[in-house]
């Protein structure tokens, strides 16, 4: 539709007062998501990652029919967050801890393994994963699979033959250092960073080359400007992420040395920028009383350029963050009319419970909305670009803070959204979770956890249900609608142009939306609840078929795969409070599941 | 404990171990008086002083029922359990250390998270207050780290005391009471008694019985 023609029809709309009016179709950049292939080499399908396919041959009309094509069980019974990849012919399949990478052959019956391949990671890194011993997938790139281990080794993999070409060793577990994110491949680099916000642990993201795992560039969430790579290129927008050495001295002496700020999440990668978008985690303790001052560079927004890592510019969603609300989320990447003038934005479903809409040229924070239950902010600033905290939310030393909203896992977790260009929706899995608080005085002691937090969650407001999927209409600033579920949505979700969106329940249910109007029009119960990220491809035999990992775990479902005592609320660092009936609604597994139209 | 217990009821007692009272005695005022008396000598009693650091060969206790061969598995108590659990003193000192050593940032309040809860009725590792204080000193392979260095011998000890109570083990009067912040779980001394198939190497001291 040209932009003439929707202006028009724009206007017959405006009469009605009821949808806002954007000259043009919100779009990722051509260069960010190039037209489908019937692949899905990346967790987040495309740089731009929009989790957006073009295959439509399931669409509305068809998919209540999805029926299983095959299953494969990854023999591992831990949370399953990991995307299947496809690449050519081959399904690859990653395992929670011990990592195990599997590969199946599509163009057989029953899709077989071809091989796999075994990292045997350190048994006792187990002991120092926050929150459940899971991977959040593996990346493909230059006839490669990338992926990193619970022990901290970056791996690549030919991707044909199973071979180990590189495998290098990044951290520490030994300092509480785990690796649980999905590397970014873009020109040439492997991008990964560090796990480890609850245990004192220094975050930091760095660049390897592809081809022989040497590291290029390496840039840390805090301390010094050299350390964090911040020169002369540095143009942060507002004014409180500007001057020398923040990362010191926006902390107590020496704080910023067990600061957190780590990069567990996703990364997002513009080639016209050139600059890579990723955000960094909480600042530790989880005691904020011990750490005065903004805590920078910690549970905000980088943009880097690709090459030498030097930041461009910096955004923190949460100064001084009170409420473990790390700032690791998926950005996506689109193209946008705002306000009559074109702009290159992002778009992020932050854990502080607010859709943000960012220049991701400048990082100019363009709207902040609130997209679930929020009371311990009361806003975003858009002159100061500051999040206003609600002082009668603030954690206090010996006292116990009730009702906070959204609790520590946020309005939103790891677990990423979709877009699609044919509704402008943004699909976000999400949480709907309060808290009570009380903090403490911690010790630092490297290796253990350095919290400092007495955490129990509940449900949020309304029926009881823990869980939301929401279709965020992005022009409009709001829900479009909203479907809800009785346990965290802590699965991811992909949207098709069969106008089909696909996410699973914690209790193990995996469905087919319609994108439009959130009517489920499909669901398969599997044998374990669904945390983990679904894929759609078109198999050697023309056909389009969806993927997923069912298996529960992963922070919200620690309760089943940890058999954690439900008696105490704070257990898994107070989750276990707000999911005491999960055990008796899902049990453990690790399960492919493969579907298509008969 | 025997040593502090006994200067403190000289004169009161009838000398020698402190242990709760008989019924062979006369009046049933003295008898419920002394009780008292000494039940709260005994659940009080510290140390003076720090023992030096013991020899953790010594306390051969078996992790597993199974014995190859004639006899059954080792399960001599070192009797340390004594000394730890029947003293409210050493068992609320290991609540205190349980958190001083971010223990609870993996173990929480007994649940687990990070590492497996400690309230429940399975005991990977073993439940005798030798097996929990190995595992704390020595770690175990899936992530409990090695604190061998770092926590006191003697600590060590207080804190697989406090375990034991998370556990159900330790005697209710022995046991805590109550949270100084969030209440999120019932108190120690509320937890139920493991289960009979559960029963720990050192003698089970809930029922009151020694």
């Amino acid at each position: 539709m040209s932009g003439s023609r929707l202006f028009v029809v724009c206007l017959g709309i405006l009469a009605a007062a009821t949808v806002s009016c954007i000259a043009r179709p919100i779009r990722p950049p051509a260069t960010a998501a190039p037209p489908e292939d019937g692949q899905w080499v990346m967790p987040a399908k495309n740089f731009a990652s929009t989790r957006y396919s073009g295959l439509d041959e399931i669409n509305t009309k068809n998919v209540e029919k999805l029926e299983v094509a095959f299953t494969f069980s990854t023999g591992i019974d831990r949370g399953q967050e990991a995307s299947p990849l496809v690449v050519g012919a081959t399904l690859y399949v990653l395992t929670p801890y011990p990592d195990i990478l599997y590969a199946l052959d599509l163009t057989k019956p029953g899709a077989p393994v071809k091989w796999k391949y075994e990292p045997r990671p350190e048994a006792a890194a187990q002991g120092v994963a926050c929150c459940d011993v899971v991977n959040r997938g593996p990346v493909y790139g230059d006839g490669r699979i990338y992926y990193n281990t619970l022990d901290d080794h970056t791996v690549a993999i030919d991707a044909n033959t199973g071979a180990e070409i590189w495998n290098v060793k990044l951290g520490d577990i030994n300092i509480g250092e785990t690796m649980t994110m999905a590397p970014l491949f873009a020109k040439g680099k492997v991008f990964v960073g560090n796990s480890g916000g609850e245990m004192g642990v220094r975050g930091w993201l760095q660049a390897l080359d592809a081809a022989t795992g040497k590291t290029v560039w390496k840039a840390w969430a805090t301390g010094p400007d050299k350390d964090v790579l911040i020169g002369p290129d540095f143009h942060p927008f507002y004014k409180m992420d500007q001057g020398k050495d923040l990362g010191v001295t926006s902390w107590p002496p020496d704080a910023w040395q067990h600061g957190g700020g780590n990069s567990w999440g996703w990364t997002s990668f513009d080639p016209d920028l050139n600059l890579i978008y990723y955000g960094t985690g909480n600042p530790g303790p989880w005691n904020a009383d011990m750490r005065p001052g903004d805590n920078k560079w910690t549970a905000g927004i980088f943009a880097r350029d690709a090459d030498t890592g030097a930041a461009r510019w910096f955004y923190q969603w949460s100064p001084h963050d009170l409420y473990d609300h790390d700032g690791i989320n998926e950005q996506i990447l689109l193209d946008i009319d705002w306000q009559g003038k074109p702009r290159k934005v992002l778009v992020r479903p932050e854990r502080n419970g607010y859709v943000y809409v960012m220049d991701r040229i400048t990082g100019e924070v363009l709207s902040a909305k609130p997209f679930a239950a929020v009371n311990t902010s009361l806003g975003v600033d858009l002159k100061t670009g500051r999040l206003r905290m609600n002082p009668q939310k603030a954690p206090q030393v010996g006292k116990v803070v009730r009702d906070i909203c959204p609790a520590a896992p946020g309005a939103k977790d790891w677990n990423p959204s979709a877009f699609s260009p044919r509704t402008g929706y943004l699909y976000i899995p999400h949480s709907n979770l309060c808290e009570d608080l009380a903090t403490a005085e911690v010790n630092y002691i490297a290796g253990t956890p350095y919290v400092g937090a007495q955490v129990t969650m509940k449900a949020g407001p309304g029926d009881g249900h823990r869980g939301e999927y929401t279709a965020w209409d992005i022009a409009a600033g709001k829900a479009a609608w909203t479907i809800n579920e009785r346990f965290p949505v802590w699965s991811g979700t992909l949207v098709t142009a069969g106008d089909v969106a696909f996410y699973g329940t914690m209790d193990g249910w995996f469905k087919a939306v319609d994108a439009r109007t959130g009517k489920v029009l499909w669901r398969f119960k599997t044998g374990s609840g669904i945390i983990g990220q679904p894929t759609t491809y078109r198999g050697p035999d023309g056909h389009q078929y969806v993927a997923i990992l069912a298996g529960v775990g992963g922070w919200s479902g620690a309760i089943v795969a940890a058999d954690l005592d439900a008696r105490d609320r704070t257990a898994a660092l107070g989750f276990v409070g707000a999911m005491r009936d999960l055990p008796a609604a899902t049990t453990k597994g690790g399960m492919l599941y493969v579907f298509r139209l008969p | 404990m025997s040593s502090a217990c006994r200067e403190r009821t000289n004169g009161i007692a009838r000398g020698g171990r402190c242990r709760r009272p008989g019924v062979s005695f006369g009046a049933a005022f003295a008898i419920i008086g002394l009780a008292l008396l000494l039940a709260a000598c005994q659940r009080e009693s510290r140390p003076f002083e720090t023992p030096p650091p013991a020899d953790a060969s010594n306390d051969e206790i078996a992790m597993s029922p199974n014995h190859p061969g004639p006899g059954g598995p080792q399960a001599a108590s070192s009797a340390r359990w004594e000394k730890y659990e029947q003293s409210a003193y050493e068992v609320a000192e290991g609540k205190r250390l349980f958190t001083w050593f971010n223990c609870n940032g993996c173990h929480s309040k007994g649940g687990g998270g990070m590492g497996p809860p400690l309230m429940d009725d399975k005991w990977i590792y073993g439940s005798s207050i030798e097996n929990i204080a190995a595992s704390v000193r020595e770690g175990r392979p899936n992530g409990m780290p090695t604190f061998r260095g770092l926590i006191p011998e003697d600590q060590i000890w207080q804190i697989a005391a406090y375990v034991r109570s998370l556990g159900g083990f330790v005697r209710k009067d022995m046991a805590p009471s109550r949270d100084d912040s969030l209440s999120a779980r019932p108190a120690e001394n509320r937890l139920p008694a493991p289960r009979p198939q559960q029963a720990p190497a050192s003698p089970l001291s809930g029922q009151g019985k020694p």
